[in-house]
């Protein structure tokens, strides 16, 4: 029997870069993916696979990762998938949404499920779909003459938007994009009023060893095109997975895209997920990010406004119960005048859990009459838990409006008083507290399905 | 109405309580029977709203003296919410915020833990919105403010008549109304007093604390009493408060220095 004490074992881990890189070339090699003739892809690949070996394992020495100690994901080793689990429609039933019926992918371990999935009916000029299914051709069900020539358009525009975000060289993205071999795609053509929204659901479930997945995703929204979608990831047990996933979306010039990115890992998992979003003159764009699952996530929202009058609204909730890590790091480039950003970021963190949130805006020169606000608002439930908070503004242009807050709490006693005076038991008026503090960003979410499962997993999550 | 020989519903004895090692009630007594209304009065820092929140069982208040009989039981036995089911009520100064939580949901979880309590059955919630509709009317409120969430975004008028909303619900036993008239506008003020008039009934009780003696030309008490230095110094009827308007508290006290001095 050996002793070993934890913390020095990470310390080693921390030292170490031998290991750490070994173990990041590890997980390139896990996710090897196979050969491809499609120029496109294999491009994209060779030079992320490089991009990825020139680069270091982070450590919480570097500012990036201060906060966010890795070295439990160092712990474990991942292996690429190698059988699948049979995954029924009625283990996934408690996941869908009503609203999203004929307008569902899905993906178990990181593997698109066309028997699971269901595109019905969805209007002409939109493509919802896998990137292999544009790519060979092979959809379900009947083709109409309009859909070939749609699937040809997109594939010969793909270039122009697959990889393409600012940041992919980030040593996460990358990673993902080394190994790109298929996405959920979200495609809606120039002035497509999309009304139905899109669900994209990723769903983890156990396998023999612990899985190495790389989820996609590209949305486009072509000018003056609106359309909605929901990202999701669930652990469907308690198993030990990693999930590094990266979604681009485009929303062109007058184009509006509403997105909801739901995080509902299992308790063991780790989740790292980048989100660049890229914004056309006037084009509006929402972001509804709820992270509740994973014993270590991570979320990257960039937001990269590359033309006058653009609107970005990025709400975030956070709940880290245990001894759950949950870290939220967004940017939002600004480089036209009369760009206008909104960034709520709420946490709930509970017994011996972290919070971590850093913010960054950056207004340059060009960007004149910026309006940037930004606030967030760390609700802590027990004396252990934690929560490091940063914003961090860097503004050049000298007439913008730029603001920030960050404020931390307990619950309020007036208020659980209150309510105990009305005849609500101490604990109950405190789960009615925290819920009440995570309303202000799950009333955002466009969805009513997906705002009342939310509402029920928040009462039933919190103790 | 003081009626001969009802029941006593509120006794106070020589109740002395503190806050962050401040004392701020110094023996307070004081007896309520069903059908009264009883006004308490008194200067800014008299202790009467830590009264009001001490018998509602607020934590911050250490009560180190004295006992406060409810019905015959020992109120400070109770946690604030078996308070509330047994039938005490306090109106708050300054009602919460509750984003998220609808008015109609917070009335009827409220008023089934008292139903409860009672050993009644919970009313669903056809049978309840009937009865919350019916209610509306004693401080005749829209029904559109059920919809909404608990005091958000509603005016300080609003506000003190969701209070007085949420008393008809709950037809407590003993009602404390804590500076319920302040910041209200005349209007607001008559509908919250006729609300309150409405619900006194013979076998409950009132207690008011009120910082102006307007809120009197709209509901009359039985007694008046004025609060000092976390005491009641004196106790008389409504003309009591009529003088104090004209004289201000310095005649009241300056009289109990006399009478103390004699």
């Amino acid at each position: 029997m050996s002793i070993q004490v934890s913390s020095s074992n990470s310390e080693v881990m921390q030292r170490s870069p031998h290991t750490r890189d070994r173990y990041l070339l590890h997980l390139l090699e896990q996710t090897a993916s196979p050969e491809t003739d499609l120029e496109l892809l294999q491009s994209l690949r060779t030079q992320s696979k490089l991009l990825v070996q020139e680069q270091a394992f982070p450590t919480t020495r570097d500012e990036e990762w201060r906060f966010t100690d890795l070295s439990s994901l160092l712990q474990v080793s991942f292996e690429a998938l190698t059988s699948q689990p049979e995954v029924s429609l009625e283990q996934i039933a408690p996941f869908t949404l009503p609203e999203a019926a004929d307008s569902r992918l899905v993906f178990v371990n990181g593997v698109y499920q066309p028997q699971l999935s269901s595109i019905k009916d969805l209007p002409k000029g939109l493509y919802v779909g896998s990137l292999s299914e544009l790519l060979t051709g092979k959809l379900e069900g009947a083709i109409t003459p309009e859909g070939k020539l749609l699937r040809i358009a997109l594939q010969s525009r793909l270039s122009r938007y697959l990889g393409k975000q600012p940041g992919a060289a980030e040593l996460f993205t990358a990673l993902n994009t080394a190994n790109l071999t298929d996405a959920a795609i979200i495609w809606a053509a120039k002035n497509l009023v999309v009304e139905t929204p899109i669900h994209l659901l990723f769903v983890s479930t156990a396998v023999a060893s612990p899985v190495f997945s790389q989820p996609r995703c590209l949305v486009v929204a072509e000018s003056n095109s609106a359309l909605t979608f929901v990202e999701e990831y669930v652990g469907m047990g308690e198993d030990v997975y990693f999930t590094n996933a990266v979604t681009e979306v485009w929303v062109e010039v007058n184009a509006q895209v509403n997105h909801s990115r739901i995080q509902c890992e299992s308790k063991a998992a780790f989740h790292i997920g980048k989100t660049a979003i890229s914004q056309a003159r006037d084009s509006r764009y929402t972001c509804n990010a709820i992270s509740l699952g994973g014993k270590v996530s991570r979320h990257n929202p960039e937001i990269f406004q590359t033309g006058e009058q653009t609107e970005t609204h990025l709400n975030g909730l956070t709940i880290a119960l245990n001894e759950q890590l949950s870290d939220t790091h967004s940017a939002i480039a600004y480089s036209k005048p009369h760009g206008s950003s909104r960034q709520l970021h709420k946490c709930i963190i509970s017994d011996k859990a972290h919070g971590v949130f850093n913010g960054k805006v950056f207004v340059p020169q060009a960007a004149q009459l910026t309006d940037a606000e930004q606030l967030n608002r760390n609700l802590l439930l027990s004396p252990k838990a934690r929560v490091d908070t940063k914003p961090q503004l860097e503004i050049v242009a000298d007439n913008v409006k730029c603001t920030h807050g960050a404020t931390v709490g307990q619950l309020d006693a007036d208020e659980v008083f209150y309510l105990q005076s009305r005849g609500i038991d101490a604990a109950s008026a405190r789960s009615l507290l925290v819920y009440a503090f995570a309303f202000e960003v799950i009333e955002q979410v466009a969805i009513a399905s997906l705002q009342q499962t939310l509402t029920h997993l928040l009462k039933t999550h919190i103790p | 109405m003081i009626i001969e020989n009802s029941e006593v519903i509120l006794s106070v004895r020589g109740l002395i309580a503190e806050v962050d090692g401040n004392q701020i009630l110094k023996g307070l007594n004081l007896e309520v029977k069903a059908g009264e209304i009883h006004a308490i009065m008194g200067p800014n820092g008299s202790g009467k709203s830590t009264f009001s929140k001490v018998l509602a069982g607020h934590p911050s208040y250490d009560v180190t003296g004295g006992e406060i009989l409810f019905q015959g039981e020992n109120l400070l036995d109770l946690e604030p919410e078996d308070r509330a089911r047994s039938g005490v009520f306090l109106a708050f100064q300054y009602p919460l915020e509750i984003p998220g939580v609808s008015n109609l949901d917070f009335l009827r979880v409220a008023y089934n833990s008292r139903r409860k309590h009672q050993g009644l059955e919970e009313l669903d919630a056809f049978d309840f919105d009937e009865l919350v509709r019916d209610r509306l009317e004693v401080v005749k409120m829209n029904p559109s403010f059920l919809s909404r969430s608990v005091n958000e975004g509603f005016s300080g008028g609003e506000k003190k008549r969701n209070e007085i909303l949420q008393m008809a619900m709950l037809e407590p036993k003993l009602a404390i109304l804590d500076e319920t008239d302040s910041g209200l506008d005349i209007d607001a003020l008559k509908i919250v007093a006729n609300g309150v008039n409405q619900l006194a009934k013979p076998e409950n009780a009132t207690i008011l604390i009120t910082h102006y003696q307007r809120l009197l030309n709209y509901i009359e008490p039985d007694f008046v009493h004025v609060m000092e230095g976390g005491r009641i110094v004196t106790t008389g009827t409504k003309e009591l408060a009529q003088e104090l308007e004209s004289k201000g508290y310095d005649w009241v006290l300056e009289a109990e220095a006399e009478v103390a001095g004699r």
